[in-house]
């Protein structure tokens, strides 16, 4: 009880202090972004004390439920709704900023549907909010299985679920109201990057505790990206984000570096960004829930150990191809150019370890509308991992920068990449997740897979067009040795590719909403009655003994008897 | 060290010796002896019946 | 286990040498690139007449910052025939030295702003501004009228200059002292300026929005547009780099 009393008056003293700089406050967002801290602490006292009652006056109630269950799945599950919500808030805004770049006049002359206010919003809410919460989510399930533990420090891990959220409340409300601090991918300011320390701190202690606690000797390859994934993180984030706040009570913070100095680092956290979290940490994805959904372990261990520590290694180097041919030193760009180019390999080799692993089970791929998804995240994963050493070579980038190419490469590495391995991630989790025999329905599951394809065709096609044709256009002379488009020119001659790419973002959001709904369904214990989605039709010449070799092939690892939920979902 | 030597360093021997590190790396991972450490460590995630 | 060689198994049943040898390599790459930067003398060559913003600039700066501008235009001119034809003499590091944080940006939505400055009239940025495609038809940018019918708030300016100052921005005390009178004249040809001019060389002092009764958001963002790029006299430059 005391400690409950604690606990709430701490709580009290945030909100009260909160409430206290919204008054003191500097300018208007500063307050608001106060006013939101107050209502997230009264929230959690308010939470705290709920809980707190139903212990103290249970006895003649019913008892609260003692988790039995081995896992402690409850943040997995919060993560898991929390990013279908994010995605959809992220996908939908992405597709509007497409649609604005279209049709200007739907920035409808507001502040705060403006493209530069809404642009940071889509990136940080994809980014960082869907695939934020997405690899929370995994990364604690998977830690608990690979270690045969529950999550040490189970408040702790709660703390990081809730703590995380209302980071991305606090970024995404701050770039609405023009709070920024200019850097693409860094743009909360420094009070929003300091509560996000804290939390990042938690969740390396969750993820660490886990691993010490655990009850099998060996760490799984997963959990090294992951682990990898949170350490550097940290490292870049608080690097990149050194800055000077003009006063303890308002938003405005000035980078501690200016000019080539500022550029580097943000480029050295904005391209590790992409090689830590995107990559890295869906990598761990990868290693976990390909081999799991596909019932084969990993191709080869030895070469995922030479993917990891190459991956990381070189991966932190290719910052300055995105400043060539810039005001930064050529040693620099060279150097960039260089490891960027040699991290195609360990890229592709890590490709080939996902594809590999599904040697030997290549039907899956028929038959299984999950694996069918795992399969083209890593055919984007190597597509994307191709094309970007291939942007990063001088003289492709000096056509390519600044054009709606470099756009195309990051979303067929988003959208392909992270969005599908996320997606086949959650299909696998859900029904576990929630004690389901199986997903509400495959067909829709398929559908999806088809809608996003084509939605992520269609984008990528529709923006190498248009980069190509923007780099082309800019650099064209006349026979009059004069410049032949004006600047005005190119930007009208992008606006069927801009049809084009809100047409596949449309269509990649569709195939979302109708996840959600079958996620949806799913938790609520629903099971669509349905055609299975392919069944053999009978070949008489077919219709004989086995030949002798198949006997010879490994057996199919052994799938538990007595567990309904692990049952190959593929099956059905 | 001038820029230019430091240069020149880095494009030839530093090279070399970068890639020499990374094949014993590599070389060492695929040593014949770890071959069942291996195999052990990726079927780790069936062993569990609780979904694991 | 001490006898047998030292293997990749033992890193993957450690959990700490596991977590510092994975730091340690990611460390390796940020070092050597981002850390020379810092002590190479040539990293960022002395030139001629790059001076902190004024104050009126910096907010105007800021405002650029809050909107997201960067999102949609660069600041970084490269050292190609068709960009320095189109927009200028390419950029020098010298030029974004006070830039906390830099603007070059990775994106051109919208056309280059390095050395926009003077290129068009103060009219035809309030104008575009307010309406882009009333000047541009083809243009795709947001307009952004709610700026001229703004005052400029931004409470007490010579914070924002003090703060620039600790990470190494050289304003002197007399310009700290004076950034709230500064802003304001700057941009109110009516008030005695004192020696802002002299503080802030090629600082553009005059009414910039066309309204005069106050000083506006689009005061200080046009006055911003209109210095970028002016600084440095590159005719001046040629001349000297041909006497060499």
């Amino acid at each position: 009880m005391e400690q409950l009393v604690l606990k709430s008056g701490g709580w009290l003293l945030v909100a009260v202090i909160a409430v206290i700089a919204v008054a003191a406050s500097a300018d208007f967002g500063f307050s608001v972004h106060m006013a939101i801290v107050a209502i997230a602490a009264l929230l959690a006292m308010t939470a705290g004390l709920q809980k707190a009652n139903y212990f103290a006056f249970a006895t003649a109630a019913a008892p609260r439920k003692a988790d039995h269950s081995r896992y402690d799945d409850d943040p997995v599950r919060w993560g898991v709704i929390a990013t279908l919500f994010w995605g959809a808030a992220g996908f939908l805004a992405g597709l509007y900023i497409a649609l604005q770049l279209a049709y200007p006049a739907l920035n409808l002359g507001l502040e705060y549907t403006s493209f530069g206010r809404l642009r940071p919003l889509h990136t940080s809410a994809v980014i960082f909010a869907f695939g934020g919460n997405a690899l929370i989510a995994t990364s604690f399930y998977v830690v608990q299985r690979t270690c045969r533990a529950r999550l040490a420090f189970p408040t702790l891990a709660r703390f990081v679920f809730w703590g995380y959220q209302l980071f991305i409340v606090l970024a995404a409300t701050g770039y609405l109201l023009g709070i920024t601090e200019g850097r693409e991918y860094a743009e909360p300011e420094w009070y929003v990057d300091l509560w996000l320390t804290v939390v990042w701190v938690a969740y390396a202690a969750v993820f660490v505790g886990t691993i010490v606690k655990r009850r099998e000797p060996h760490i799984y390859v997963a959990n090294w990206f992951y682990l990898s994934f949170i350490l550097t993180i940290a490292m870049l984030h608080l690097v990149n984000n050194l800055s000077m706040p003009v006063s303890l009570l308002g938003s405005k913070s000035y980078s501690a570096f200016a000019g080539v100095q500022d550029a580097l680092t943000q480029w050295w956290y904005g391209h590790n960004a992409v090689g830590f979290f995107l990559t890295a940490g869906f990598l761990a994805m990868m290693y976990y829930f390909v081999p799991k959904q596909a019932e084969r372990p990993v191709y080869s261990y030895r070469l995922s150990i030479i993917h990891f520590w190459s991956l990381i290694f070189l991966y932190i180097w290719a910052g300055p191809h995105h400043l060539h041919y810039t005001a930064l030193p050529d040693w620099a760009q060279t150097l960039g150019m260089v490891f960027s180019v040699m991290l195609w390999m360990p890229s592709w080799g890590g490709m080939i370890n996902g594809l590999m692993t599904l040697n030997g089970a290549w039907d899956k791929v028929r038959t299984d509308p999950i694996i069918r998804m795992m399969v083209m995240a890593l055919a984007f994963y190597g597509m994307a991992t191709f094309e970007g050493p291939m942007l990063s070579v001088k003289a492709v980038n000096s056509l390519s920068h600044y054009t709606d190419w470099t756009i195309g490469h990051v979303h067929a590495g988003a959208l392909g990449w992270n969005g599908m391995i996320t997606f086949a991630a959650i299909y696998y989790l859900a029904p576990r997740l929630w004690n389901r025999q199986r997903l509400y329905s495959l067909r829709m599951v398929n559908w999806h897979f088809w809608l996003a394809t084509l939605g992520i065709v269609l984008y990528a096609a529709a923006m190498w067009t248009a980069g190509i044709m923007q780099g082309l256009m800019w650099r064209e002379y006349g026979a009059d040795g004069y410049l032949v488009y004006s600047f005005a020119e190119v930007v009208q001659a992008m606006h069927p590719m801009y049809l084009i790419r809100a047409a596949g973002g449309l269509l990649y959001l569709a195939g979302f909403l109708i996840m959600i709904w079958n996620i949806a369904q799913t938790i609520r214990g629903n099971l669509r009655q349905e055609k299975p989605l392919s069944d053999a039709p009978f070949n008489p010449d077919a219709d004989r003994p086995l030949p002798a070799q198949a006997a010879e092939q490994p057996a199919p690892l052994p799938v538990p008897a007595n567990e309904p939920v692990a049952q190959p979902i593929a099956a059905e | 060290m001038s820029y230019e030597t430091f240069r020149h360093f880095a494009d030839s021997w530093g090279l070399v010796v970068m890639a020499l590190t990374y094949l014993i790396f590599v070389g060492w991972a695929f040593l014949p002896r770890n071959r069942s450490r291996n195999r052990d460590a990726a079927t780790m995630i069936f062993k569990d019946a609780d979904h694991g | 286990m001490a006898s047998k060689p030292f293997t990749h198994g033992h890193i993957e049943r450690n959990v700490t040498i596991l977590a510092v040898l994975s730091l340690l390599v990611v460390t390796i790459g940020g070092i050597v690139e981002i850390a020379p930067l810092f002590w190479i003398d040539s990293t960022i060559e002395k030139v001629d007449g790059v001076r902190p913003y004024t104050p009126l600039e910096l907010e105007g700066r800021n405002i650029y910052i809050r909107e997201g501008c960067y999102s949609c235009h660069s600041q970084m001119i490269r050292p190609f025939r068709d960009e320095t034809e189109r927009y200028g003499h390419y950029s020098l590091a010298a030029e974004s030295m006070y830039d906390h944080p830099f603007q070059w940006g990775s994106k051109r939505t919208g056309p280059d702003l390095a050395r926009v400055g003077g290129r068009y009239s103060d009219e035809w940025h309030v104008q575009h501004l307010k309406n882009p495609r009333s000047v541009v038809p083809e243009s795709i940018m947001p307009g952004y009228s709610f700026l001229a019918s703004r005052e400029l708030e931004v409470g007490d300016v010579s914070r924002d200059l003090r703060a620039l100052s600790r990470t190494g921005v050289p304003y002197s005390e007399a310009s700290i002292a004076k950034a709230n009178d500064d802003l304001l004249a700057q941009a109110d040809p009516s008030r005695d300026a004192g020696d802002l001019a002299k503080r802030y060389p090629k600082a553009q002092i005059r009414d910039f929005d066309g309204d005069p009764s106050q000083v506006t958001e689009m005061d200080a963002l046009v006055a911003y547009i209109q210095m970028l790029g002016t600084q440095v006299d590159f005719k001046a430059a040629a001349a000297q780099e041909q006497m060499k």
